[in-house]
């Protein structure tokens, strides 16, 4: 039936979209790149490799190719996971400094995303629910502020308030260096209390979005006349709201979720630089300064697969939430 | 309208109203900007509603017309029990609603305007049906049928055949007509003995409004449900309705049988409403000019006077009640049995007939021609 097609289509859409940035990363990076580019790929070591080392590049990523030849060598480096060396890293593999970013990151950025949907949504709900209420206007007032201020700011601020003068919080980085054996509960507060501030930076910052989303969402539903049906059959005005409001206004939250963990692994560059917290993000930033292109590369093709991943994973649980999708 | 004929069986005139709307007002608090607030300017609130007398018979078909804004919808969602009303009584069998709403909310039923609307698009057909019995604890029919029997029932009466064969589906896999079947049927389930329609047909396909009226009459006709549908189309009213309320500016101007109301209007306003339908033989004529009415600012006297055509051609001056027309509000008086209107110069009209002793004068100083 059409949820079968449905289901088919979107990913076949997926794939044609990665295959599209796999296409444009390998002409950004290999073709369109400025220079020699054994010595573009290999920055930083370039101008200093003998012929023999020039040779075993040139060999190993096939760049006396044509440029056919090279793409599907690229296509099949990629595939297999052989992304290349960073040079910022002493050749490092980006796989490797890949995974090793990744879990702060996840750490940071989840936890941050949950809270603020939580709490975005609950206060979304609460918002619309009560329209014009002391809570509304209030939640109103505070998201909107956080809403259009910049998430560097506001972690600068907190950093000064909270670091810097308080002194309640470390002032940047993943974990104190004298505190070494991990899994202890020493480890465990110390990670946590340098996780507090970013966390709490980014939760603040997608607090606004969750919030103004739910609430416009839940009061889209509440002018439907299956809400005035539901009540004027006697529908109890707690089950109004959840059977049938929430049900419904959730959905357009849902892609919103979706995407913002799509956004996850590469979501927090601005606090992650803030609060020296060493992710993804900061490791994106350092890449940009090292202008180590392989492992931007990298890190562009990783952003990219989430996106894209999670993009379908919006796309699926819209289709399974919402009957009318999957005939679309 | 065709293929839609109101059988009109006769009703029992002696048995009590199933519904009465006693004196009914309904404001809406008017919105003010912040600037006007600091000017200190103050909210004027909107009389949606400005006292309605309305009576519904068991297994009448009562239609409440007139233009948009003037407060028809708001009529029906205060006798839902949507909208708690400034003032005035709706009394259903004659009790008033408030502490029994629970059990009134069983028995009388909505039909919307956009079926689309009315439907939640997460719930499959069989649960929007069985959804009343749900939230009525009715886990068995009068005879013992199952839930599901019941709802196959419902849906059958409200002409989805095979029920079965619809249970599973959503409401967006369904056409326009079939949507409000479904709503209907979500209001037989509950075995009704009121149905509210709000425009029930008015966001359907021509082709379908037949069928869909015809099944309101037919429910009529069959379940002895009273119906109270609101409509701006007098062509409808004619087809379906037993009595016709004309409704203008948050007050009902005219009521009656519908072949009175219809045929021999008392009302300017009626008359000028009926201009426009082609089935009553009316021809484009600019009618209604004017300011379109606002429930802000209500005139004095009587609420049409700004508008009337009576006022303006000088029939209300000719007839020495133009100074009443602007300044005497006035509730409806029973012109012909049981045909009532609110107009100065309808009275007087009234008046002259009965002393001439003639039954049937003609409503000649209202400008009837025919
Ligand atoms: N919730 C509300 N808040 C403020 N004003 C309202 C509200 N609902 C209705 N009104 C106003 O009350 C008046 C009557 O509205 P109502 O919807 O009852 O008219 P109606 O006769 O049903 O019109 P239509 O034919 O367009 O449906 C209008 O002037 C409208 O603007
Ligand atoms: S009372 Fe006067 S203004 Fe009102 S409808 Fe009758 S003639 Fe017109
Ligand atoms: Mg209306």
């Amino acid at each position: 039936m059409g949820t079968r097609q449905y289901v088919i289509r979107k990913i076949v859409q997926a794939f044609v979209t990665l295959l599209a940035i796999l296409i444009f990363n390998f002409f950004l990076f290999r073709v369109w790149s400025p220079g020699d580019p054994v010595s573009f790929l290999t920055r930083g070591q370039g101008f200093n490799l003998s012929l023999e080392e020039r040779a075993a590049v040139i060999e190993e990523y096939g760049l006396d190719k044509s440029t056919w030849g090279q793409f599907t060598e690229y296509m099949k480096d990629t595939f297999t996971g052989k992304l290349g060396v960073s040079s910022f890293y002493q050749g490092e593999s980006v796989m490797a400094i890949f995974f090793r970013f990744l879990t702060p990151t996840l750490l940071l950025v989840g936890i941050s995303t949950m809270i603020s949907m939580v709490v975005g949504i609950w206060m979304g709900i609460r918002s619309g629910w009560r329209r014009g209420s002391k809570f509304d206007r209030g939640s109103m007032f505070f998201s909107l502020i956080l809403y259009s201020m910049p998430e560097f700011w506001l972690g600068m601020l907190l950093l000064m308030l909270f670091s810097s003068q308080l002194g309640w919080f470390p002032v940047g980085g993943r974990v104190s260096t004298n505190v070494s054996s991990m899994g202890t509960l020493e480890y465990f507060t110390d990670v946590a209390e340098h996780l507090f501030l970013p966390v709490l930076t980014l939760a603040l910052g997608y607090l606004g979005e969750f919030y103004l989303l739910m609430r416009s969402s839940l009061l889209d539903v509440l002018g439907e006349d299956y809400i005035t049906t539901a009540r004027a059959k006697g529908v109890l005005e707690r089950n109004v709201l959840n059977r049938h409001a929430v049900r419904n206004a959730l959905l357009p939250t849902v892609t919103l979720i979706a995407l913002s963990f799509g956004y996850v692994i590469g979501g927090a560059i601005t606090v992650e630089v803030v609060f020296s917290y060493q992710g993804l993000g900061l490791l994106t930033y350092t890449a940009i300064v090292a202008k180590d292109y392989w492992l931007l590369q990298g890190l562009f093709l990783f952003f990219s697969l989430a996106v894209i991943a999670f993009n379908l994973v919006s796309d699926l649980v819209y289709a399974y939430l919402d009957p009318r999708v999957r005939e679309a | 309208m065709s293929g839609v004929e109101a059988s009109r069986p006769s009703i029992d005139q002696d048995e009590p109203p199933v519904l009465e709307i006693r004196d009914l007002v309904v404001t809406f608090a008017g919105r003010i900007g912040l600037l006007s607030g600091l000017l200190g300017k103050e909210a004027t609130s909107a009389r949606a509603v400005d006292g309605v007398n309305l009576e519904l018979r068991r297994g009448e078909v009562l239609a409440l017309a007139g233009e948009s804004g003037c407060g028809k919808t708001t009529t029906a969602r205060a006798v839902m029990g949507l909208l708690r009303p400034d003032r005035g009584e709706i009394l259903f069998e004659g009790k008033p609603l408030g502490r029994h709403l629970q059990k009134y909310r069983r028995r009388v039923q909505m039909v919307f305007q956009d079926p689309t609307g009315s439907l939640n698009p997460r719930q499959t057909i069989y649960e929007i049906v069985a959804e009343g019995l749900r939230i009525h604890k009715i886990h068995r029919g009068p005879a013992g049928e199952t839930e599901e029997q019941l709802v196959a029932r419902a849906l059958t009466r409200a002409g989805l055949r095979p029920p079965e064969r619809f249970f599973m589906l959503y409401p967006h896999e369904l056409s326009g007509g079939q949507r409000q079947r479904v709503v209907i049927a979500g209001a037989l389930a509950l075995d009704p003995d009121l149905i509210v329609a709000d425009e029930p047909v008015s966001n359907l396909d021509a082709s379908v409004r037949g069928e869909i009226l015809s099944l309101l009459l037919k429910l009529r006709d069959e379940l002895r449900i009273s119906i109270l549908i609101v409509t701006h189309d007098l062509g409808l009213a004619w087809t379906v309705a037993d009595r016709v309320a004309i409704m203008y500016l948050g007050r009902i101007v005219e009521t009656g049988p519908a072949e009175e109301v219809l045929l021999r209007p008392l009302h300017p306003y009626t008359r000028a409403l009926l201009d426009v339908v082609p089935e009553a033989g009316g021809i484009d004529r600019p009618y209604l000019t004017g300011e379109p009415p606002d429930p802000t600012n209500v005139p004095s006297g009587c609420r049409f006077h700004p508008r009337c055509p009576r006022v303006a051609d000088g029939t209300s001056a000719t007839y020495g009640v133009e100074a009443l027309c602007r300044d005497e509000d006035l509730d409806l008086v029973e012109l012909r049995p049981g045909h009532v209107a609110a107009c100065h110069l309808a009275n007087v009209d009234a008046e002259a007939a009965t002393r001439t002793g003639s039954a049937t004068a003609t409503a000649e100083p209202n400008g009837q021609t025919s």
